[in-house]
């Protein structure tokens, strides 16, 4: 296959940033995605170019580390999929494809394709754990009977790998999926119950200090979520956010 | 409890009251306009009722007008503020692929239903304010006194082409806003269950037949006068 790429380039976080264009041939459709980028690096490495800077680690669907917003689309136009999972089968001989990174104020770009999703961590640290006592008569969790309609349900909410493709395609840079699945993770099991009231507040306020939009249900982030979280998960959340807001 | 409209999933909240308040009130303006049709001595009835009762006139209508200028003045906001949190846009996005046209353009949407509820306002709710209230005449009859004022003024109203055009206009706007937004005041305040699919189905019928309905009034009088 041959291609035209158009990527998104910026030296670090204080330079404006522009889109230049990369022809690219000789791609199999068997590679995936970020392959087909590899190649490219490796060719401008060749030519003494500064090569494209993009995000991954597992490369196998599971760490959320690879982003890319491809033709459009957070991880591409295929569905259920991150970019390291996309084929590049997914697109023609011919095609021009725009590449650039997750876009929101909460995720400043550190380098081309690169962008710190930090925020993310941080509403975490504000309220998505529980915590248990390690003093050797610690309850096994297995020992706690959870309904299998709540074990389900939290299980798929739990299945979030926090990649951010809900943000990078909400009109809004809505983190309402995201945070919605790690509320709902925990309101589900009784082991979330002790810090339930506190931990939806406090991830709620971090959220919207880290300057993320307001959701207005387009529901983009489902349609676009590799993992398909669904909006369930916000909706529980705004009930536990208005059942703890009135406790206090 | 203190500062629930500063959080996001607050005023997400607040979105979806004022929006459930403004959808009662316009099923009963559909059901009372739909009289003018069937049965025009009973919208005069109706009509003289609802502009002379107390509590119609003096509670329930500077809350509906509260919750009009609520539901603008946070619409408003919320779009700023969601602008804000993209400060870059892309250079390609393919909205069209993973949400519907009127999820994305209930600001526009809106902004078409603001235009609309001001000539409205000035069409009807103005003159009836000044009647009542300024030259002081609750009697609700005719000039010369033969019987009720209401469904004379309504399809004198509906004579001019372009106001029922523009009408039209106004509840093709109408139809679009409430296609997204009926199933998402129900999402905001929490309500997505085993009963979300049926109430989807209810939402586009409410979006279609309402605003349908209410184009079919103003064509009915237009074309009966
Ligand atoms: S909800 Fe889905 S899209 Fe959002 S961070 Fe989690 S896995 Fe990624
Ligand atoms: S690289 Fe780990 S999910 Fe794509």
């Amino acid at each position: 296959m041959n291609l035209t790429l158009k990527i998104w380039r910026q030296k670090n976080a204080n330079d404006k940033g522009k889109m230049v264009d990369y022809p690219i041939s000789d791609i199999s459709p068997d590679m995936s995605f970020l392959e087909m980028l590899d190649v490219l690096n490796e060719q401008l490495i060749n030519k003494g170019e500064e090569p494209v800077a993009f995000d991954h680690d597992c490369r196998e669907g599971i760490c959320g580390m690879c982003s890319l917003y491809i033709n459009g689309e957070a991880h591409g136009p295929d569905r259920g999929v991150t970019t390291c999972q996309l084929h590049m089968r997914m697109f023609n001989d011919g095609d021009t494809i725009y590449i650039e990174p997750f876009r929101a104020a909460a995720f400043p770009v550190i380098k081309d394709l690169v962008v710190d999703r930090s925020a993310f961590d941080r509403i975490q640290h504000a309220g998505g754990f529980i915590s248990v006592n390690t003093s050797g008569n610690t309850i096994d969790a297995n020992a706690i009977p959870v309904n299998k309609h709540d074990a389900d349900d939290a299980f798929a909410a739990a299945t979030c790998i926090g990649c951010g493709a809900c943000v990078a395609s909400c009109k809004n840079s809505s983190a309402m999926l995201f945070v919605g699945a790690k509320v709902s993770q925990f309101a589900l099991l009784p082991q979330g119950q002790v810090e339930a009231t506190d931990r939806v507040l406090n991830m709620v306020k971090q959220m919207d200090e880290e300057g993320f939009g307001n959701c207005t249900n387009t529901g983009a982030c489902e349609v676009e979520c590799p993992k398909g979280i669904s909006l369930e998960n916000i909706a529980r959340m705004n009930r536990e956010y208005l059942k703890a807001s009135l406790k206090g | 409890m203190s500062g629930i409209l500063n959080s996001s999933i607050g005023r997400k909240f607040a979105m979806a009251l004022s929006a459930f308040f403004l959808m009662i009130f316009l099923l009963q303006h559909f059901v009372i306009n739909s009289l003018s049709v069937i049965n025009p001595d009973s919208f005069n009835e109706v009509s003289h009722f609802m502009g002379t009762n107390w509590l119609i006139q003096y509670i329930m209508q500077p809350v509906l007008i509260f919750g009009v200028i609520f539901h603008f003045i946070m619409g408003f906001i919320l779009e700023i503020r969601n602008k804000k949190a993209r400060n870059i846009s892309y250079a390609k996005n393919n909205g069209g692929a993973n949400s519907t046209w009127m999820s994305r353009n209930m600001i526009y949407s809106g902004l078409f239903i603001l235009i609309f509820l001001v000539i409205h306002f000035i069409d009807f709710w103005i003159p009836e304010i000044n009647t009542k209230y300024i030259q002081g005449d609750m009697s609700g009859l005719l000039a010369d006194g033969e019987g009720y004022r209401y469904y004379e003024e309504l399809t004198h109203k509906f004579v001019p082409i372009w106001r029922v055009a523009f009408y039209c206009l106004g509840f093709v706007f109408l139809a679009l806003h409430l296609l997204h937004g009926f199933m998402s005041a129900f999402q905001s305040v929490g309500a997505n269950n085993k009963y979300t699919q049926g109430l989807k189905g209810f939402g586009k019928a409410y979006a279609i037949i309402i605003p349908l309905g209410f184009i079919f009034i103003a064509l009915f009088h237009h074309f009966n006068h």
